[in-house]
């Protein structure tokens, strides 16, 4: 079957078959992106025939309950240490597992920080997935490393300024660092943006399966309930506010580290 | 025949390690415990296991919390201000019910404190720096042939309770050597790890696995709720209880009996054979598990009409277990670090200082 079939079948309708109904369920709020990316992942890790071997990895946040949604391997961890569990669990097993996290901006950047640029350094060969809705969901919506200028989050209540500092941009960060060899930020807010962001981590992953180096992938995610917008203002928000700051694309995409 | 070796104790930490099947370690360099990752970052290879060298021991024990969950058995090793950092994960690897275990090579604090001796960790290892009120199992090992050993028991007892277990040494311990015999010890069976992690194919069942540190937040097996999950974590914590291990020297007919443990636990067998020589019936209870603590023993001695005197190269932490057990019965009388024979970092608590103790205390239970 040619890739355009397959990524006709899964985005057409149905359930991935790597979704599971768990009793406890997802939970996400209404018009949130997570539900989303954890389908994204089943889609890509079913499609591309490796769930034997996957192990998700799950950071602290509304990425945390991914892991009971779907039908592969799960841990979840400490706040921002996703990238060590998935390093050590990658490592322990001689390679084999394929490892991706999925954390959110505030789990990767902020409190992660130290963890991810470490695994970028030693080039780990795992997969980091980055939620970014621009604030802390889980929490009630305070302020992110990904924060907007302007945005009003419980923390930044008149709208950050510039004493709070300014958005982190994380895949352009990670392309300057050698360890990483491929970085790129996709959406999920349109079926088109879907299909892109699916490319960017199907190739994430395969850099993995190739053993070649670390990979990268935020994805923006909206969160109409801390936004305070409605799920169709969120996709705005998101087409208006979050695309100009963050800019959607592959930062970087190399086949080895010289 | 088991091999003979004249090794220090961090090195043992080692073959410890090694002979308990042991194959991958997480490491980051602090002193004075670097001989122990320096080791592993030369074996490990030879021994096709695996050696990483993290950012920072939030980076190890978050590495030994991942390696873990793959059902492989893992060790990290760190001193004083690393073990500070270790925290926030070894609560998450109490939820988590992952074995795995920690060697905490005891140097001076608070803070960065010395780099040399001392054993002010106490507390901090055996009632749990972390948040939440979980328990692990802690071993003082006083030799470096027990180094050796008592890191292999350590990982019977992480995988027989699926909980970490701590190695609480210290800097005399750890870069002394004395002789020692390899050998690889065999605590008997073990239940199988058929809750790892590593991908789902490599079990017949095909069927997924997830191992979490919010148990009781999110509902799954075998936990549906939170009561669940704390009334099960109480109950591992009563048969954690039963793994009491001591030794007690001289003790039966004792009427001062010396309370220590790791390096501290050699001098003061020392000074109990000078008063010996002095005919004072003194005696000593060294803990081997500090927690679950030998509180038993000192129970039955403090009945019997002895008095209790706790060495230890703190400013009073193993005292306070000594007044549980105890529990007011008889009184219990201190030395610490402040009577070490030298007031730099180097100092020591020496026998002749506890000697002096000893029959200073020992007069007055006579009259």
């Amino acid at each position: 079957m040619s890739r355009e079939e397959k990524e006709g079948r899964t985005w057409v309708s149905g359930t991935p078959p790597l979704w599971v109904r768990h009793p406890a369920g997802s939970r996400h709020c209404p018009g949130c992106h997570h539900p989303i990316i954890e389908r994204l992942i089943a889609d890509v890790v079913g499609e591309m025939g490796v769930e034997d071997d996957a192990v998700l990895v799950t950071g602290v946040g509304c990425s945390t309950r991914a892991f009971v949604v779907l039908d592969m391997d799960g841990i979840s961890t400490a706040h921002g240490r996703a990238p060590d569990v998935g390093t050590a669990i990658k490592r322990s097993l001689h390679g084999r597992p394929i490892v991706i996290t999925l954390q959110g901006d505030g789990d990767c950047i902020a409190i992660g920080a130290g963890s991810l640029l470490a695994a970028v350094g030693r080039a780990e060969r795992i997969t980091v997935i980055m939620a970014n809705n621009a604030n802390y969901g889980t929490t009630g919506g305070q302020m992110a490393p990904t924060t907007l200028m302007g945005q009003v989050t419980s923390t930044t209540p008149g709208g950050r300024d510039a004493s709070t500092g300014y958005p982190m941009h994380v895949p352009e960060l990670l392309a300057t660092l050698k360890g990483c060899v491929y970085a790129a930020r996709g959406s999920v807010h349109t079926p088109a943006n879907y299909q892109r962001t699916k490319k960017y981590l199907r190739i994430a992953v395969q850099k993995q399966i190739d053993n070649v180096g670390f990979s990268f992938v935020e994805i923006i995610s909206a969160c109409p309930p801390d936004w305070r917008l409605t799920p169709v203002e969120s996709l705005r928000f998101i087409e208006e506010r979050m695309v100009p700051e963050f800019p959607l694309g592959e930062f970087k995409n190399v086949g080895g580290i010289e | 025949m088991a091999e003979r070796m004249l090794i220090q104790g961090n090195e043992a930490i080692g073959y410890g390690a090694v002979s308990a099947g042991c194959v991958t370690f997480f490491g980051y360099p602090i002193t004075p415990q670097n001989e122990v990752t320096e080791w592993f970052a030369r074996e490990m290879p030879k021994r096709e296991g695996v050696f990483i060298q993290p950012h920072s021991e939030s980076g190890s024990i978050n590495m030994l919390y991942g390696g873990a969950a793959t059902g492989l058995r893992c060790l990290t090793s760190t001193s004083s201000p690393g073990w500070g950092l270790m925290q926030e994960t070894m609560s998450h690897m109490a939820n988590a019910e992952l074995p795995a275990v920690i060697v905490l090579v005891q140097r001076g604090g608070p803070g960065q404190g010395t780099t040399q001796h001392a054993q002010m960790d106490y507390l901090s290892a055996t009632r749990c720096g972390g948040p939440g009120g979980y328990k692990n199992i802690v071993l003082a090992p006083a030799s470096v042939a027990e180094n050796c050993d008592f890191v292999q028991l350590a990982f019977h007892l992480a995988d027989k309770y699926r909980n970490p277990v701590v190695v609480l040494t210290d800097a005399i311990i750890g870069q002394m050597a004395e002789p020692v015999e390899i050998r690889s010890l065999d605590f008997g069976p073990l239940p199988p790890k058929d809750w790892a992690i590593g991908g789902k194919g490599r079990r017949p069942d095909r069927k997924r696995r997830f191992i979490q540190c919010g148990q009781g937040q999110i509902s799954a097996e075998p936990y549906p709720n939170y009561l669940t999950f704390i009334r099960a974590l109480d109950a591992k914590i009563r048969r954690m209880q039963s793994e009491v291990r001591f030794e007690s020297y001289l003790m039966d007919d004792a009427r001062l009996v010396v309370v220590a443990y790791g390096y501290v636990a050699r001098v003061a067998k020392e000074a109990v054979n000078l008063a010996r020589r002095e005919g004072l019936r003194v005696g000593l209870l060294r803990p081997i598990t500090v927690w679950p603590f030998p509180y038993e023993p000192l129970r039955a001695r403090a009945e019997a009409g002895a008095v209790f005197l706790a060495v230890e190269d703190s400013l009073g932490q193993l005292v306070e277990d000594v007044r549980l057990g105890v529990d007011g019965r008889a009184p219990i009388h201190f030395l610490g670090m402040l009577e070490r024979h030298d007031p730099t970092g180097a100092g020591m608590l020496l026998p002749g200082r506890l000697l002096q103790e000893i029959k200073k205390i020992y007069s007055g239970v006579k009259a």
